[in-house]
């Protein structure tokens, strides 16, 4: 399935079996998109980068 | 049937694979996403036992912190338990069981001033590493080469909001041959290692390096699992560089990653596998 990227409408394509909160990124433009819905199928910009975030 | 839980806000590489690993066992599981967790500890509102036992792969220090030892006092095991994020999660907690446990290390200083990390730099030598308390993946690791770049860097660092910015932790910096060691690490088990290669001084994977294989020998899986039993042991990337003197430890990984590792090693070693055996042996 392809999807619009929020960002530029870039075609994104989705993986067959897509979890929810997974992280894609815009082949367009590169930003990372979410995945915020399976159904219906929705992505979203994905929050950036936290000072706490890590390993 | 046990009830299992994987927090997780971010779907990565490393959480799919888990997923799938759970599924191929036909293991049923929740996927919590930490976003829209609260859990009652007193009144009413209490929660007892939702699981018993949860896997952490939540990205956010705080949130992973938090969210376990929320669900810990509902009594669910949790893999990493709290006690053992905490630590990880602050590299001086880190460094001080490690010392505490005769673990080797590079030489390490922590001051709670800008002025006082400033002559504590000074007293290590230059070049020295400065880092975040916490954080991953080389983001605000800095070389202070000299006291001048020191004076700026610190200076920086003190106009940040935060107030944990302004603890310098400071590390002498190895004359490492351009690569760093992560060692996967379950329970007293050692998964297999990597050299991780750096596009910079840095060799994290996610600043752009890139994995091989790194054999085992008896010194390297002692000193990591040393390194997992030091910080309260579980399911921990653990870090080490070759220096002129040895393998030294650098730090511990509650939630590591794992796409390098299996770039390295291939279909090989099922990382996500032997995650889901220690959780089911941890429900």
């Amino acid at each position: 399935m392809t999807l619009a990227c929020p960002e530029c409408e870039g075609a994104v394509q989705m993986a067959p079996s897509p979890r929810l909160s997974e992280i894609t990124n815009c082949p367009d433009c590169a930003i990372e998109l979410e995945v915020i819905s399976l159904e219906p199928l929705l992505i979203s910009l994905a929050p950036e980068i936290e000072e706490d975030w890590g390993e | 049937m046990k009830s299992l839980a994987v927090l997780a806000s971010r779907v990565r590489f490393e959480e799919k694979e888990i997923f799938a690993a759970l599924e191929r066992r036909s293991v049923r599981y929740d996927h919590v996403d930490t976003r829209q967790f609260s859990a009652g500890i007193s009144g009413p509102e209490r929660d007892v036992r939702p699981f018993d036992a949860v896997l952490c792969r939540e990205i956010s220090f705080n949130r992973a912190y938090y969210a376990c030892l929320l669900l810990e006092a509902q009594g669910a095991a949790t893999v990493n338990r709290a006690d053992v994020i905490g630590v990880c999660g602050d590299k001086a907690k880190t460094s001080l069981l490690l010392a505490a446990a005769g673990v080797p290390t590079p030489r390490t200083v922590v001051a709670l001033t800008p002025e006082a990390a400033l002559e504590a730099a000074e007293k290590l030598g230059f070049p020295v590493v400065a880092k975040p308390l916490t954080g991953s993946w080389g983001r605000l690791v800095t070389v202070l080469r000299d006291r001048q770049e020191a004076q700026t860097v610190i200076e920086h660092r003190a106009a940040l909001p935060n107030p944990q910015q302004h603890v310098v932790y400071l590390q002498e910096l190895i004359d490492k041959p351009g690569r760093d060691i992560r060692v996967l690490v379950a329970g007293t088990d050692v998964l297999g290692a990597t050299y991780r290669y750096g596009v910079d001084w840095r060799t994290g994977v996610a600043s752009g390096g890139t994995s091989r294989p790194c054999p085992l020998s008896p010194e390297l899986t002692g000193l990591a699992v040393g390194a997992a039993q030091a910080v309260g042991g579980g399911f921990l990337g653990v870090d080490l560089v070759e220096s002129p003197d040895g393998l030294q430890v650098l730090e511990v990984n509650h939630a590591p990653e794992f796409r390098g590792f299996r770039d390295a090693h291939g279909d090989a070693i099922d990382v996500a596998d032997a995650i889901v055996s220690h959780l089911l042996a941890a429900a």
